[in-house]
C-alpha cells in the first residue's frame, strides 16, 4: 500500500488547467499523474489505482455543442462503471470549471451517479451576460464536504467561463440540494450578503457556484481554487504583502490529500 | 438521407446570445425588432433511422434542462413560412462551402461515441428569429451588418436551401500532369499582366529574373514553381523593404540631403543587437522567435506577429488565426517551446465612427473591434494561454486597415533552441488537414486592400480550430522531450511552400504532394502546396525515430504523415501522383531575389498650432481625457480573456481592490515553484508618429522599459521586439517615416542597453476608396520582456495607504505634441516628447533598487494623458484620494503653465508612492535623480490639485472620475 495519496488529473483535447491543478495536489503531498483519457480507454491506466480523480478546467473538445458535453458522454458511456466503483469505494472526485460542467452533464453531480439510467437534473449554461468573463468572486462556504472542511467562511477565487449559470431542472431539485447540504459554494458580495451581477458573475440560480454529491466526496465548482493556491495569485496581494502565505484555495487540495492519505494510505 | 434538427431554449429560459444580438440590432438604430431568439440547426447526412436521430438529440445535442428540440427529414411546415407573416422574420446563417467548422468534427465524434456509425456528414447553421414588424430589407440589413460575414457565411432563404448542400463541391478530374506557364519571350507588360492575374504580387524586375532563370534551364516554369517563388519572394516572407536598398532623402529648410541605406534591417535593428552583444541573448532574429536566457535550465522566447489584412475582412477569423499563428511560432521555435503568455495590441478606428463616412467595403470599426476581441478570446482561452498584456489605440485612419498584433511567450529547456534537418530525415506534416483555405495569404498581405478585396481574396481568410492546435502542443512537447525529431517549424503564411522551403533551404527537399492529408478531395497540387490551412506543423524526423513519434501522436489522436524527405540535393522537387511538378534550386529560391532600391523621403510635417488659454480648472478637460478611447478603461475587453490560466500571473492586467486599475506591465512566474519571473510590456503611440516617427520609436522604447521599472523590474536583462505597420513602402513619404522610426529604434535600443531579439513588419496598410488612398499612420509597437529576479517584490499601480508620500520621478517638459490633452482641442501639435536616455537610465536604475528594497508602495508610468491622468488613475484604482501640487513637479521649459505641467506627455516619468517612514532611505537611493514630492495619499475619496501659484485647479470625486473613465468601451 502506498504511503502517499495518488491523484489522477484527467485530460483530453482542450483540457488546459491540468498542470496548475496537478501542482496544487503535489504541493499538498500527493503523487500526481496527468493522464490522457485515451490511456484509460485503452486499459493502460486504471482508475482504481488512484484515490482522487480531478477533472480540471479547460475547453474539452472546444466545448463544441455545449460545455463539457463530449467529455461527459465519454466518462459516462466508456468509464461509467469504473467511476461508479471509484465513488462507491469512498474515493474523492473534484471537478473545477470545465470539470464541474462535465460532472453535471454526466449525471455524476448532484448524484447519486447511475451510469445506466442517466438523467441530468441540473445544468451549467450560458452566462446571462452572454459573454465569457474572467473575474474574482467571493464565495460563501456551505454544506458538509471533506473538501471544504475548515475553509474560511468566505473565500475569494477567480472565475473564467462563458457557461457557468447553474440551473436545476425544477424547484424540487433545487430545494433538495439545499436540504441535503449539497450546496457547497454560493456567490456573495464581499460582506457575505446576497450577490447580484457581477458578484454573481453568471446569473446562477440561488447564486450556486458549487455543489457536492450526497456523500460530499464529489465536489464540483465553477471558480478556480487552484488559481488562489498561493498568496501572490491574489489579485491585489501587493496591498497586504506576505507573498509566502497560502491562498484561500490551498485548504481544499490539502483536505482532499489528507482525507485520502488518512483513509487509504494509513 | 438528410435530417434536420432544430434546438432552441425552453420557454422561459433567458436567451443570452439572442439578447446580445438584439442589443447590436438596437445599436444599428432598428427599434422595430422586439426580440431575437436563436435556434441551433444541425443537418445530418447518412443512412440514419429516426430512432438514432432521437438518441443523438437526447444524449448529445441538447441540454435537457434548458433546451427543446425537433427533427425531420422533410421541411417543417412552419419553416421559413414565418417570414411571410409580418410578426417574425427568420434569417438562417450557414458557413460557406470549404470554411472550417470545428463543431462539425465534434458532433461527428460525439455521434461515434454513442455507437452510431451511419452518419456520414454534419453541417451546422444558426437561425435568428427576429420578432417585430420589419421589412425584408430590414432583415437583409441586419443579416449583412450583424448576423453574417459574406466572406465565410451565407443566409438561407428558402426551405429547399435548408436541406442542402451537405457535401463540399469537389473539383473533379484535376489533371495530374504539370501545367506550364509560358514566360519565354514575354515583354515587361505581358509579364506584369501575368503577375497580376496570378495574384503573384511580384514586380517587373522579379518577373524578369524568373524569366531568365527558366531561360537558362531551357524550359517554361510549371504553375506551382511560379507560385513557390512568389510566396518565397513576397514582402511577407522576404522583407524586401527592410532588406533592400533605400535611397533616403531628408528635406530640411529647402535643402535635400540623400544617402543610400543598404539593408535597413541590418543597419538599424540588428546593428543595435550586435553593438550591445549581450551574453544572455541566446537566439536572435533567425528563428521564429527571439530567445533569451531565463535561468540555468530554461530559456524564454517571445514573438509578436501581425494579422492585419485578414482581420480587416473577417475580424473574428483574422485575429483568431493571428493568435493561432503566433502560438505556432513559439511551438516552432528551436525544437519547440511551451507557450505561457499571450499579449494582444489592436489599432482601430473609433467605435463611434459615423456609418455614413465609411469607405466602400469597409466593416464598421465597432464590428471589427468586437470580432477581433472575440477571435482573440476564442483562441487564447481555448489554448489555455493567459492573455496578460495589451493595448488598444484608436485613430480614424485605421478605418480600412485595423491592426492586430498577437504576441506569445514560451519557455524552452536550455540547449533545445538549436535545430537542423538532417540528410535523410522524413518530412512530416502533423496536426490539421490541408484544405482550400488561406490560399494566397502571404502574397495577399503584400498588397493594398480595396473594396474588391473581399471578393478577390476571400480564400485568404480562415477560421481557426484552437483545440486542434492544443492537441498538437500536447504531443509536440512529449516528442521534443524524447528527442524524436531534428527540426520543427510552423506552417504559416505560404503554407508547406514556406515551411518545407525554409527547413530544406540547405539540403533541398523532395515532397510527394498526394501524401498530404486533405480535408476533402479535389485540391490541385498547387493548392496543396500553398494552402495556409491552420494548425499544421512540419517536422524533420529520422526514419528510426518516426515510429515512436507516431505512437505518441496517435495516442492523443493527432494525425501525422510522411510527405517526403530531405535528400541533400539542394533542390526543391515536388511530385504529384508520380509526376514531377517542380524542380527548383533552393539557392535561386532563397537568394535569387533581385535587390531593389526604393526611394524614401523624410520632411518634418508642420501641424497646426493654436494658442489657447490655460483652463482655470481641469475638471472638464480631465473628464475629456479620461473618456478618450485611447485612455479609457479597457476592462470590458480584458475580462473576455482568461488572464490567469496556468496560475502564474503575479501582476495582472487589472489592479487594486476593485480589480479595475490599469496595470502597467505583467509579471509572471515562469515556474510555479520559483520566485524568478518575467515582466512583459508594450509601448505604442501612433499619435507621436504623426509628428516624428524617430521620437515615436524612442518614446515607445522608453514606455515599454518604464513600465517594466514601474512594476518593480530592472533593466539588467530586457529584450525588445519591433513591429512596424506601415502604408505602401513604394511611396517615398511612407518609407521616409519608416526609416526615421528604424533609426530611432537603433539609437535608443543602444542607449538603453536593450537589444532587439525579433521583429516583424507589415506593409501596404492602405485602403483605396474612390481612387483615394487612406494610409494608416505609421505605427510601431515595441514589446519588451525582462527577467525579474524576485516576483515577490512586484509593485502595482493602485495607491495603497492614506498619509503616504507621492513623488514624480523625472523632468516634465513643454511637450504637449501628440498628447491626449491637445486632442481635446482637435490638435496634434509639434512639440513631441523626446527622450534623454542618460537621465532616464539613472532614474530607472535607482528606482529598481528602491523596489528591490521594498521602498515603493505603488508606481505608475506617466504616458497618455500625462501626470495628472496617471495620478487620478492611481487614486481611483486604490480607492484612495490624493492631493497634488504642480509647483513641486520638476519642470524645464519656457511655457510653465498648469496645463502643460499636468498634461504634457514627457517621457521617462513615473509616479511613486512611498511610506513616510521610508522617506530617507528612498531619497538616498534616488539621490541625483530629478524628482519632486508633489502629493500625498488621502483617506477621503477626492483628488485635489493645486497649480503653480497654489491655485486650486482640480477637485474631483474619484468614484465619479472612475465612472467617466470606465464607461466609453463598456459595450
Amino acid at each position: 500500500m502506498s504511503t502517499q495519496a495518488k491523484v489522477i488529473v484527467l485530460r483530453t483535447a482542450g483540457t488546459n488547467c491540468n498542470s496548475e491543478t496537478a501542482f496544487a495536489f503535489a504541493r499538498c503531498g500527493a503523487v500526481v499523474e496527468e493522464v490522457h483519457l485515451e490511456r484509460l480507454f485503452s486499459g493502460k491506466v486504471h482508475l482504481a489505482d488512484y484515490h482522487i480523480m480531478a477533472l480540471p478546467g479547460g475547453f474539452s473538445y472546444g466545448d463544441d455543442i455545449a460545455s463539457g458535453r463530449l467529455f461527459a458522454n465519454e466518462l459516462r458511456l466508456r468509464l461509467g462503471q469504473d467511476v461508479r466503483r471509484f465513488i462507491d469505494d469512498g474515493k474523492l472526485v473534484i471537478g473545477i470549471c470545465n470539470g464541474f460542467q462535465i460532472l453535471v452533464k454526466a449525471g455524476i453531480l448532484p448524484g447519486p451517479f447511475k451510469p445506466a439510467t442517466h438523467r441530468q437534473s441540473v445544468t451549467l449554461t450560458h452566462n446571462d451576460s452572454g459573454k465569457f468573463e474572467a473575474r474574482w468572486v467571493h464565495l460563501k462556504v456551505e454544506g458538509r464536504s471533506v473538501w471544504t472542511e475548515g475553509l474560511k467562511d468566505i473565500v475569494y477565487f477567480p472565475v473564467a467561463h462563458g457557461e457557468g449559470k447553474f440551473i436545476p431542472a425544477d424547484k424540487k431539485t433545487l430545494q433538495a440540494l439545499g436540504h441535503s447540504g449539497q450546496v457547497a459554494f454560493r456567490y456573495v458580495d464581499e460582506n457575505g450578503a446576497d450577490a447580484l451581477y457581477p458578484q454573481n458573475p453568471n446569473g446562477s440560480l440561488e447564486a450556486i457556484a458549487g455543489i457536492t454529491d450526497p456523500t460530499g466526496r464529489v465536489l464540483g465548482l465553477m471558480p478556480h481554487p487552484e488559481r488562489h493556491f498561493t498568496h501572490t495569485q491574489h489579485p491585489y496581494w501587493t496591498r497586504f504583502g506576505h507573498p509566502d502565505q497560502p491562498g484561500d484555495g490551498a485548504r481544499i487540495f490539502q483536505n482532499g490529500v489528507d482525507y485520502a492519505t488518512r483513509t487509504f494510505c494509513a | 438521407m438528410i435530417w434536420r434538427i432544430e434546438i432552441k431554449d425552453k420557454e422561459g429560459q433567458f436567451d443570452s446570445f439572442g439578447s446580445g444580438v438584439h442589443r447590436d440590432i438596437q445599436d444599428l438604430g432598428l427599434g422595430c425588432v422586439k426580440s431575437v431568439r436563436v435556434v441551433q440547426v444541425y443537418l445530418l447526412d447518412g443512412d440514419i433511422v429516426a430512432a438514432d436521430v432521437e438518441r443523438i438529440c437526447q444524449d448529445l445535442l441538447i441540454d435537457p434542462v434548458v433546451q427543446d428540440f425537433r427533427y425531420s427529414d422533410t421541411p417543417f411546415k412552419d419553416h421559413f413560412a414565418a417570414s411571410a407573416v409580418s410578426k417574425y422574420r427568420v434569417v438562417e446563417v450557414a458557413y460557406n462551402s470549404g470554411v472550417m467548422d470545428p463543431v462539425e468534427f465534434s458532433v461527428l465524434k460525439g455521434i461515434r461515441d454513442l455507437g452510431i456509425k451511419t452518419v456520414a456528414a454534419v453541417r451546422t447553421a444558426r437561425q435568428f428569429v427576429l420578432e417585430g414588424s420589419l421589412t425584408a430589407k430590414d432583415a437583409d440589413l441586419i443579416a449583412d451588418k450583424i448576423l453574417l460575414n459574406k466572406i465565410i457565411q451565407h443566409a438561407r432563404k428558402s426551405p429547399a436551401d435548408a436541406f442542402k448542400p451537405l457535401t463540399f463541391k469537389t473539383v473533379s478530374g484535376v489533371a495530374p500532369q504539370a501545367v506550364n506557364v509560358p514566360l519565354r519571350g514575354l515583354g515587361d507588360k505581358a509579364l506584369m499582366t501575368l503577375a497580376h492575374k496570378g495574384q503573384l504580387y511580384l514586380n517587373v524586375n522579379e518577373m524578369k529574373t524568373i524569366q531568365s532563370y527558366f531561360d537558362k534551364l531551357d524550359r517554361e516554369p510549371v504553375d506551382v514553381e511560379l507560385e513557390t517563388i512568389a510566396q518565397t519572394w513576397s514582402e511577407h516572407c522576404n522583407h524586401k523593404t527592410f532588406r533592400g536598398r533605400i535611397k533616403y532623402s531628408i528635406r530640411e529648410k529647402g535643402k535635400t540631403r540623400t544617402r543610400l541605406i543598404d539593408n535597413l534591417f541590418k543597419s538599424t535593428i540588428m546593428k543595435a543587437t550586435r553593438t550591445l552583444d549581450k551574453s544572455w541573448c541566446v537566439s536572435v532574429f533567425h528563428d521564429n522567435a527571439g530567445v533569451i536566457k531565463f535561468d540555468s535550465r530554461h530559456n524564454v522566447c517571445f514573438k509578436v506577429e501581425t494579422h492585419n489584412h485578414p482581420s480587416a475582412l473577417e475580424p473574428f477569423g483574422g485575429s483568431n488565426t493571428g493568435v493561432g499563428g503566433v502560438i505556432r511560432d513559439i511551438l516552432g521555435t528551436g525544437l519547440g517551446a511551451k507557450p505561457i503568455a499571450n499579449t494582444d495590441v489592436f489599432c482601430f478606428a473609433p467605435p463611434d465612427f459615423p456609418a455614413g463616412e465609411l469607405p466602400a467595403g469597409a466593416l464598421h470599426p465597432k464590428r471589427v473591434m468586437k470580432g477581433v476581441v472575440s477571435g482573440v478570446r476564442d483562441y487564447g482561452n481555448k489554448m489555455g494561454i493567459p492573455t496578460v498584456n495589451g493595448a488598444i489605440c484608436f485613430d480614424r485612419l485605421y478605418v480600412g486597415n485595423p491592426l492586430v498584433f498577437c504576441g506569445d511567450v514560451g519557455v524552452i529547456p536550455a540547449g533545445r533552441e538549436k535545430k537542423a534537418a538532417r540528410k535523410g530525415d522524413y518530412i512530416v506534416v502533423a496536426g490539421g488537414r490541408t484544405g482550400r483555405d488561406g490560399i494566397h495569404g502571404a502574397t495577399f498581405s503584400s498588397g493594398e486592400l480595396t473594396h474588391e478585396s473581399e471578393v478577390v481574396s476571400s480564400g485568404a481568410v480562415q477560421i481557426g480550430n484552437p483545440i486542434e492546435e492544443k492537441k498538437v502542443l500536447d504531443v509536440l512537447l512529449q516528442g521534443r522531450d524524447e528527442n524524436l525529431y531534428s527540426a520543427v517549424t510552423d506552417c504559416g503564411a505560404g503554407g508547406l511552400s514556406s515551411a518545407v522551403g525554409e527547413m530544406g533551404a540547405e539540403l533541398g527537399a523532395r515532397v510527394d504532394l498526394d501524401k498530404v492529408p486533405l480535408k476533402y478531395q479535389g485540391l490541385s497540387y498547387t493548392e496543396i502546396w500553398i494552402s495556409e490551412s491552420q494548425e499544421r506543423m512540419v517536422f524533420a524526423v529520422s526514419p528510426r525515430n518516426f515510429p515512436r513519434l507516431k505512437e505518441i501522436f496517435d495516442s492523443e489522436n493527432v494525425e501525422l504523415a510522411v510527405i517526403g524527405t530531405f535528400p541533400g540535393t539542394g533542390k526543391l522537387e515536388l511530385f504529384y501522383q508520380g509526376t514531377q511538378v517542380c524542380c527548383l534550386d533552393m539557392a535561386f529560391l532563397h537568394d535569387g531575389t533581385p535587390r531593389i532600391t526604393k526611394e524614401a523621403l523624410w520632411a518634418q510635417p508642420r501641424h497646426k498650432e493654436s494658442a489657447f488659454p490655460c483652463p482655470a480648472t481641469f475638471n472638464e478637460k480631465l473628464r475629456q481625457i479620461l473618456s478618450d478611447y485611447n485612455v479609457c478603461s479597457k476592462e470590458a475587453i480584458i475580462r473576455r480573456y482568461d488572464h490567469e490560466v496556468q496560475g502564474a500571473a503575479v501582476v495582472k492586467p487589472l489592479a487594486g481592490p476593485a480589480c479595475d486599475g490599469p496595470s502597467d506591465a505583467s509579471v509572471l512566474r515562469v515556474k510555479l515553484d520559483s520566485k524568478k519571473g518575467i515582466v512583459l510590456s508594450n509601448g505604442i503611440n501612433p499619435r507621436f508618429g504623426k509628428i516624428d516617427p524617430y521620437w515615436m520609436a524612442a518614446s515607445c522604447i522608453d514606455e515599454s522599459i518604464r513600465q517594466i521599472i514601474s512594476v518593480g523590474g530592472s533593466l539588467d536583462e530586457v529584450a525588445l521586439l519591433d513591429n512596424f505597420c506601415w502604408g505602401n513602402p513604394d511611396k517615398p513619404d511612407r518609407l521616409g517615416g519608416l526609416v526615421r522610426a528604424a533609426l530611432g529604434c537603433h539609437d535608443y535600443a543602444v542607449a538603453f542597453g536593450t537589444p532587439f531579439i525579433s521583429g516583424k513588419d507589415s506593409f501596404y496598410n492602405e485602403y483605396t476608396d474612390k481612387g483615394r488612398s487612406i494610409a494608416i499612420p505609421g505605427t510601431l509597437l515595441i514589446s519588451a520582456i525582462g527577467i525579474m529576479a524576485d516576483v515577490n517584490k512586484a509593485v502595482t499601480m493602485d495607491l495603497k495607504k492614506p498619509g503616504d508620500l507621492i513623488y514624480v520621478i523625472g523632468t516634465t517638459y513643454d511637450e504637449l505634441g501628440g498628447s491626449a490633452y491637445l486632442a481635446t482641442y482637435d490638435l496634434i501639435g509639434n512639440n513631441i516628447p523626446v527622450v534623454s536616455a542618460k537621465a532616464a537610465l539613472k532614474a530607472y536604475t535607482a528606482l529598481s533598487q528602491a523596489s528591490a528594497k521594498g521602498l515603493i508602495r505603488a508606481a505608475h508610468d506617466c504616458s497618455e494623458g500625462g501626470l495628472l491622468t496617471a495620478l487620478v488613475e492611481m487614486a481611483f484604482a486604490g480607492g484612495c484620494g490624493a492631493t497634488a501640487i504642480l509647483n513641486a513637479v520638476p519642470f524645464k521649459g519656457e511655457r510653465r503653465r498648469d496645463d502643460v505641467v499636468a498634461f504634457s506627455e514627457s517621457n521617462s516619468r513615473l509616479i511613486v508612492e512611498v511610506d513616510p517612514a521610508d522617506r530617507v532611505a528612498f531619497e538616498r537611493i534616488m539621490a541625483g535623480v530629478p524628482m519632486g514630492m508633489f502629493g500625498r495619499v488621502q483617506e477621503a475619496p477626492d483628488v485635489f490639485a493645486y497649480g503653480i501659484k497654489e491655485n486650486l485647479c482640480l477637485k474631483a470625486d474619484i468614484h465619479e472620475l472612475k465612472a467617466v473613465w470606465k464607461t466609453p468601451l463598456q459595450f
